[in-house]
């Protein structure tokens, strides 16, 4: 087994912490209000300037970090390699793109702020992420028929 | 002022922005992990109904790292709701409530909009395109894009990939279109 495996396959507790990540998440998405119906339709309004400045910002710190990684060839904290995996163009990114934004537009929420907005106790929007769910698999369903 | 009570004002964008953003280095440094979240429903679509779609037919258990981060971020909602919450209304620009109130939408208590997302309201058609449909579009559309905000407009483009960029543009156009044009007709129903 190499380190990795060994790592994989480790106790469940090795997961805690990407709980823990997925906490400070959850908590920046609801107190900066990210998850609201509203700042999403003064995004696409250009009423605000705010859900542009919270990606804008996210994208520039994402960038810098994976330069920063990248240039000092930073390893994860348990000595292993950092690993980036290059995207590849499908027409999938055109169709399911648009597709995408028409829901995150109706929704007020993306796949990570549906999760947040149960967590806030608005419990109707399990109904949301099970639709979600349910569009996942029928894209699995009729994925070779699709145009890519 | 306490310091809760100073972290539970609606937070800047500024100070968002870059904590999203430290998710990208901090997934990478403590697990090599790719940031990205709609992954997970495809990973609960191969946990709980593969039916034996090749899609769906992948070790999903080495993905479970996916589902703690998920799970963490509802309790992330339910902490910030419960001991972080701001009691007065979402501040929005006036001309959206404006508009909004021309649709019976006035609530603007929570921050996820009682008017339009309820119980009751999913048995409405108003209510059943935006909860329903919208999840449906949300699920399809990221898939079938290959990621969501989270893995293409900020993982892939802080990686330079350039077909993140159009499907950032796409999920833009798509959200502008029904924005504008297609959800004013929802909202009248």
């Amino acid at each position: 087994m190499t380190h990795q495996e060994i790592y994989r396959s480790g106790p469940w507790w090795h997961y805690i912490k990407y709980g823990i990540v997925g906490i400070i998440f959850g908590i920046v998405f609801t107190k900066a209000e990210i998850i609201s119906w509203f700042r999403i339709q003064e995004m696409f309004r250009l009423e605000s300037f705010h859900m542009y400045g919270v990606i804008g910002s996210a994208v520039a710190t994402g960038l810098i970090s994976v330069l920063l990684i990248k240039k000092f060839n930073i390893k994860t904290v348990s000595g292993e390699e950092i690993n980036f995996y290059p995207k590849t163009f499908n027409k999938g990114q055109v169709y399911g793109g648009l597709l995408f934004g028409f829901g995150w537009a109706m929704t007020g929420a993306c796949p990570g702020p549906l999760f947040a907005q149960i967590g806030t106790g608005a419990t109707v929007i399990i109904i949301s992420l099970l639709s979600a769910i349910t569009g996942t698999w029928v894209y699995g369903y009729f994925r070779e028929k699709l145009p890519h | 002022m306490n310091i809760i009570e100073f972290i539970s004002q609606p937070w800047p964008w500024y100070v968002a922005g870059p904590l999203i953003g430290l998710t990208v280095p901090i997934l990478l440094l403590i697990g090599n992990k790719s940031f990205g979240i709609s992954s997970n429903l495809r990973h609960i679509c191969a946990a709980c109904i593969p039916a034996k779609i090749p899609f769906f037919q992948y070790d999903w258990k080495k993905e479970t790292w996916n589902l703690f981060f998920v799970a963490g971020i509802v309790i992330g909602g339910f902490i910030a709701a419960t001991f972080l919450n701001n009691p007065e209304p979402v501040i929005v620009n006036q001309k959206l409530a404006t508009d909004m109130a021309a649709y019976g939408i006035t609530n603007y208590q929570n921050i996820v909009p009682e008017d339009l997302f309820n119980w009751n309201a999913l048995f409405s058609l108003r209510g059943f395109l935006l909860m329903v449909v919208g999840g449906f579009l949300v699920g399809f559309g990221t898939r079938y894009a290959g990621g969501c905000t989270s893995g293409h407009s900020i993982m892939g483009l802080s990686t330079l990939q350039w077909p993140s960029l159009i499907a950032t543009c796409c999920f833009m156009a798509g959200g502008f279109i029904m924005a504008n044009l297609i959800l004013p007709l929802i909202l009248s129903l």
